[in-house]
């Protein structure tokens, strides 16, 4: 069962001035996020991303095409009960302090004033702010801040979480525990549907992801499907014991300058790289000829950043679309 | 209902935290001490020169709190994307505007019941008589500063904190000259101008009708029926703004 259905979503705002075409934000954008499945939403600034999870927190409202979240049109003021939300880089009320912050977050949910002083301290336990409970927000860390906005969003035990870009302008250490906190939801079965940048952590939390360009939705699936789908990028062969190598006008170096992208020789060993693994048995077999000694053969699998970047491209989006069709479900 | 609590005492905790507030009441402190002093200046009528200006730094005080804060309340949250973690909620959006308007008639009340306080004891030392109609004057004021709250919140719903300003501020001067466009409309020969005017009078808050500070300044109180129904005017103009507030802020998008 999905928690999130979009389909053939389209938003476009008025340019303000007549004659003048709408910017559209959103171009006929379809997804789904399963119950219980951590889904990353990917895409460079502008592509889209805080406008789809706006209109699904009912923040804005779509211009045409079908939003529906945990059963119910967006927006639906009964089913925000099951839903927390983080927006992105949130101002907060920096006057209150971090237990009064959560408090007042706690009413605007409706959760009974006996229940609230529990939730706040367990929150801000899980959050690591426990000692901080009686600092106002204004002294708090961009880090700090960013986890007390997650503890907002989870007071009143949500079954949906939807966070826009959590990751965004943290450290190492900050962005670990923001990590560890998205893990530890999707442990206790909740959904967990984020926008963000940082590519690494998304193949280490993410069960899906969704890239979106200008507005459509050029690839979405598991990480490793969509990995797959690239195979090989690249081979890297270092061997040594074969001389001259990088002048490629001589009529011995006819095989490898066929095959190879780059070249590097440094002293006695020599780096080969290769466009593909169907190269590498013929090459491999060339510095044999040559007297060579072969060191490793490594292949560079494409990464998430690759198929970001080669989502990004102008002319990839109906080419992938195309190739994609079917696959994402 | 609950909600709007928790959003009214969550603005009123903001004010109470903001220390533009206190620079406010130390102005208001000011203007009743200088009506101490030109009352000392002036040869007779010492006793209405301290009540009028002391009615008057206390409406002064009042009117810039509730434009100034109450543009700012909403644009505010807008602006710091505060209200993105609200309006997501399971509250209705008017629920926010209503709260916000609560928190700022709270603050209001309480700047007042202050400003209020010195007043009378600033009286007491000069041997003012303090009667009913100080009384009256004040509360009069209070539904004034309501109104005007409800307008600031209005306009800051569909623009910017500067447009805000220009509006409401220009709707609290036109608000005390209301009684020119009806002046107006009577004399002018035009049909057509005398529709426009009357028009005018009837649409902005005829603000004069609040405004009991001269003769409460010599002592003189109004009737209550004058003051129930300068309430009800006041209170009936400042529910219908809030409600258009309501709407306009129901359909936005952020």
């Amino acid at each position: 069962m999905e928690d999130i259905l979009i389909e053939n979503l389209s938003k476009s705002y008025s340019s303000g001035w007549p004659g003048r075409p709408p910017f559209v934000a959103l171009d006929g954008l379809s997804l789904t996020v399963e119950r219980g499945e951590s889904f990353g939403f990917l895409g460079p600034n502008g592509a889209g991303k805080t406008t789809t999870l706006k209109i699904l927190m009912g923040l804005v409202q779509a211009t045409s095409g079908k939003a529906m979240v945990l059963g119910k049109p967006a927006g639906d003021v009964e089913s925000r009960r099951r839903i927390g939300f983080l927006p992105e880089s949130p101002y907060f009320y920096d006057y209150l302090t971090a237990e009064e912050f959560l408090e007042f977050y706690g009413q605007l949910a409706g959760l009974q004033r006996a229940n609230i002083a529990s939730r706040v301290t367990a929150l801000l336990d899980l959050v690591s702010l426990g000692e901080a409970r009686s600092r106002q927000l204004r002294r708090f860390s961009k880090g700090m801040l960013q986890r007390i906005g997650l503890a907002q969003a989870l007071i009143h035990e949500p079954e949906l979480i939807i966070l826009d870009e959590p990751m965004t302008g943290l450290d190492p250490v900050g962005r670990k525990q923001v990590r560890d906190l998205i893990l530890n939801l999707r442990d206790q079965g909740k959904t967990v549907f984020f926008s963000t940048h940082i590519l690494p952590d998304v193949e280490m939390i993410c069960d899906r992801i969704g890239i979106v360009m200008r507005g459509r939705l050029v690839a979405s699936g598991r990480v490793e499907d969509l990995l797959r789908q690239g195979d090989t990028k690249s081979v890297e062969i270092v061997c040594q014991g074969i001389q001259g190598i990088e002048d490629l006008n001589a009529t011995e170096n006819a095989v490898i300058r066929t095959c190879a992208t780059r070249i590097l020789q440094q002293g006695r060993q020599c780096l080969i790289v290769l466009p593909n693994s169907d190269l590498v048995d013929s090459m491999v077999g060339e510095i044999r000829r040559r007297g060579g000694r072969l060191l490793s053969v490594t292949p560079h699998k494409v990464s998430l950043e690759d198929l970001f970047l080669e989502s990004s491209l102008p002319n990839s989006l109906d080419v992938r679309e195309e190739a994609l069709r079917g696959k994402s479900h | 209902m609950t909600a709007i609590g928790a959003i009214a005492l969550n603005a009123f905790r903001e004010s109470l935290r903001d220390k533009i507030l206190y620079n406010l009441l130390l102005f208001a402190g000011l203007l009743i001490g200088l009506s101490v002093l030109l009352a000392d200046l002036s040869i007779t009528e010492h006793h209405k020169i301290i009540a009028d200006m002391g009615l008057a730094a206390i409406n002064l005080t009042g009117a810039i709190i509730a434009i100034f804060v109450g543009i700012s309340l909403v644009n505010k949250e807008i602006e710091r994307k505060t209200v993105y973690t609200i309006v997501s909620r399971p509250i209705s959006r008017s629920f926010f505007i209503l709260g916000k308007y609560a928190g700022l008639a709270l603050t209001l009340l309480v700047n007042i019941a202050i400003m209020f306080g010195v007043f009378l004891v600033t009286l007491g030392l000069y041997h003012v008589p303090i009667g009913l109609s100080l009384f009256q004057a004040i509360h009069l004021i209070f539904v004034e500063l309501l109104v005007m709250t409800a307008i600031a919140i209005f306009f800051s719903t569909f623009s910017s904190t500067t447009l805000s300003a220009i509006l409401s501020l220009g709707l609290y001067i036109i608000g005390h000259l209301t009684a020119d466009l009806k002046n107006l409309a009577e004399k002018s020969e035009s049909g057509v101008t005398s529709w426009i005017m009357s028009a005018l009078y009837y649409l902005f808050p005829n603000l004069e009708a609040l405004n009991i500070k001269g003769q409460a300044a010599v002592g003189i109180p109004v009737d209550f029926g004058y003051l129930l129904l300068a309430t009800l005017y006041g209170m009936l103009y400042a529910a219908v703004l809030i409600a258009g507030a309501c709407l306009v802020f129901q359909r936005r998008d952020f």
